[in-house]
């Protein structure tokens, strides 16, 4: 069944990742990267990280490329050719993406339990948080002033000079 | 039942190369940054199976950092996106010539 599950997510990320790459619409871009992501979120399910599969979703899927859609939407989406008053597919596609991502979510609860069974190297944010607090102590807190760095960069480089 | 390590790394070689094609060919800078991010992902999948591989949790650890300087370089990225949009009207990156000589 793990096999079966691998095929199938490894197939929609790839087919996705084309989509994300080789679109014309920076809109269509982001959201394939998404399904991408969440292939990869299933990936990492079936090796055994559980922790990995849902930082991916909460912070890739989730975060990262929330702010790549508010770019997009601010620097201005290029006009659709064909932009009538009436979108007959908006509702199918918002249906679509919606019941895509519900299966995503099914994806990788059944993975984790399809997982390795007992024995085999788990992931869980137990194990994962005893190393962060331990012996990747450092590391861990330097990532903290990183990000503040990268707050402030960012603040500064968008800020307008008056 | 055990899927093999060699199926997860040939997955992130496919990845990693569709995301290297996409930087390399497309002219638009949010696209190119999309594409650096499917790089760093097939290379967290990478690193998450070998790690399986070796029986070591630090592989996973190495990702969840990966993750956060990820978050960190797309804050900056896109920060400086706009800027160059405020300033040249276009994201396009073959117009970005001003340091040329």
């Amino acid at each position: 069944m793990g096999t079966a599950v691998f095929y199938l997510v490894a197939a929609v990320g790839v087919v996705s990742a084309i989509a994300a790459m080789a679109h014309r619409n920076p809109v269509v871009n982001v959201l394939s990267l998404v399904v991408t992501l969440f292939s990869i979120a299933v990936s990492y399910a079936l090796l055994g990280a559980e922790f990995l599969a849902a930082a991916q979703i909460l912070v890739y899927a989730g975060a990262i490329l929330v702010l790549f859609l508010f770019v997009v939407m601010l620097l201005g989406a290029p006009a659709e050719p064909d932009a009538g008053e009436s979108r007959p597919f908006q509702r199918t596609a918002g249906l679509a993406l919606a019941a895509l991502a519900a299966a995503g979510g099914a994806a990788v609860v059944a993975a984790i339990h399809a997982a390795a069974p007992a024995g085999a190297l788990r992931g869980t944010a137990q194990a994962l948080g005893v190393m962060l607090t331990g012996e990747y102590l450092f590391a861990f807190e330097f990532i903290s002033v990183l990000l503040l760095a990268a707050l402030v960069g960012a603040l500064v480089l968008v800020k307008r000079k008056h | 039942m055990t899927i093999p390590t060699s199926n997860f790394v040939i997955l992130a070689a496919i990845l990693f190369a569709i995301g290297a094609a996409g930087v390399l060919l497309r002219r638009s800078g949010i696209s190119i940054l999309l594409g650096i991010e499917l790089m760093l992902n097939a290379a967290n999948l990478a690193l998450v199976a070998f790690g399986r591989q070796h029986g070591q949790l630090d592989a996973q650890v190495f990702v969840f950092f990966v993750m956060a300087v990820a978050a960190a370089e797309v804050a900056v990225g896109l920060a400086l996106l706009v800027a160059i949009f405020r300033k040249q009207q276009s994201i396009d990156v073959d117009r970005l010539n001003v340091m040329r000589w």
